[in-house]
């Protein structure tokens, strides 16, 4: 078990955590977009931010990816800190002016609502955390999408800006998405995700559409189960 | 032109060559390059599937390096030098130069497939200023005559340069 101090709490936590858990396990609230349970950490937001001091020495690191070391004093909401994390929004709002998720923040943090960049128009609500990216890599395991380009160009997406073969349609990336920036239509037997459309599986049972027929397929050969016995939805089986 | 079989061909032969190994990526896509003078949808794919990486993986690579390229490119590729160095003794009037003799923008190919201009940040000659390198050949103290005069040359005698 570590010792550390945040913002004036004695916490203790077990070796290895992060500082985010840590300070969440003592009742303070970081803000953070990038860091979700079911993929790796990347820091990508920069929300977390947060002031660690060590000995006479103070640093601005990302709480998600910093380990919690023995006698380490954390300051979440320090002028510093509050400084920085404001800058990071301001930029991420300049990028998505149309994102809600980060209105919100901004509007928690206190960013000034005049903007001191100029909006872009042409980036959707993607701050290119890459969370999409790792789910689909992590835990689907298809890398139906990626990365393009790189600098103002960078954009998220199948290969080839055209639709993806090995794409499930499972929407893990939409779920993952921190500001829904991806769009994923399900109308009656068919749903539409990345430039492609999907044929639903109708539960056997209670006839619901529940599932993308390529993702049951895909479990089925993954796990072994008979299709038979994955065409009834949750709820029915 | 070449077909997508013999594309695939030529690029499992490449993969092969770095022994099917995940981190010799850069250099499979650059010898693909070599091959082929752009990177084909084709080759991406196949490469992807040898060395056992995602085709997403395999683009996101592709597309970050300015190196590469996704679309055909002609025959002598013009890399004009915007280094601050070049900038400064007159990329700009070079570029402007290059682009009425060769009647393309940079990032394009001339009709004939003969040309494909390119703007580069540094090709590390910076001594030589302004630099514009044709496929692998350097030339330095580059003058709007000199621009005249090399293409010229490789117009009429279709001479490798």
């Amino acid at each position: 078990m570590v010792n550390l101090i945040i913002d004036g709490k004695n916490v203790t936590v077990p070796k290895d955590t992060m500082v985010l858990e840590a300070a969440r396990s003592a009742g303070v609230n970081i803000p953070t977009l990038c860091a979700h349970e079911a993929i790796s950490r990347s820091g990508s937001c920069r929300l977390c931010v947060v002031e660690v001091k060590k000995g006479h020495r103070t640093r601005i690191v990302t709480s998600c990816l910093y380990p919690v070391e023995e006698g380490l004093i954390v300051d979440t909401r320090s002028e510093r800190v509050q400084n920085v994390r404001r800058l990071v929004l301001e930029l991420l709002l300049a990028r998505c002016p149309k994102s809600d998720v980060l209105q919100k923040l901004a509007l928690d943090l206190g960013v000034d609502p005049h903007p001191r960049f100029v909006p872009d128009t042409d980036k959707g609500k993607c701050i290119l955390c890459r969370s999409c990216v790792r789910v689909c890599e992590e835990v689907v395991g298809v890398s139906a999408i990626g990365m393009s380009s790189r600098g103002s160009h960078k954009t998220v997406g199948p290969p080839f800006k055209e639709a993806s073969s090995v794409c499930i349609g499972c929407g893990a990336c939409v779920y993952v998405c921190p500001t829904g920036h991806i769009v994923m239509q399900s109308t009656g037997d068919k749903r539409k995700i990345w430039r492609r459309t999907f044929k639903m599986q109708a539960c056997e049972k209670c006839g619901k559409y529940f599932a993308p027929v390529d993702q049951l397929k895909f479990i089925s050969k993954k796990t072994g189960t008979p299709y038979k016995e994955l065409a009834v939805c949750t709820e029915c089986r | 032109m070449t077909n997508v079989s013999e594309i695939r061909k030529k690029t499992k032969l490449i993969v092969k060559k770095y022994s099917g190994d995940k981190s010799a990526l850069i250099a499979v896509l650059q010898d693909i390059q070599e091959a082929f003078n752009y990177l084909p949808k084709d080759a991406l794919a196949a490469a992807a599937k040898a060395l056992g990486i995602p085709v997403s993986r395999v683009y996101e690579v592709a597309t970050f390096y300015t190196a590469f390229s996704l679309k055909p490119r002609g025959e002598h590729v013009v890399k004009i030098c915007m280094g601050t160095a070049c900038h400064v003794r007159g990329a700009a009037a070079i570029q402007d130069k290059m682009e009425r003799t060769l009647c393309i923008k940079p990032g394009e190919t001339t009709p004939d497939q003969k040309f494909s201009l390119e703007t580069v940040n540094c090709v590390g000659a910076c001594a030589l200023g302004p630099v514009v390198v044709i496929n692998t050949e350097y030339h330095g103290q580059m003058t709007m005559a000199k621009v005249d005069k090399i293409i010229g040359k490789i117009k009429e005698g279709g001479a490798q340069s």
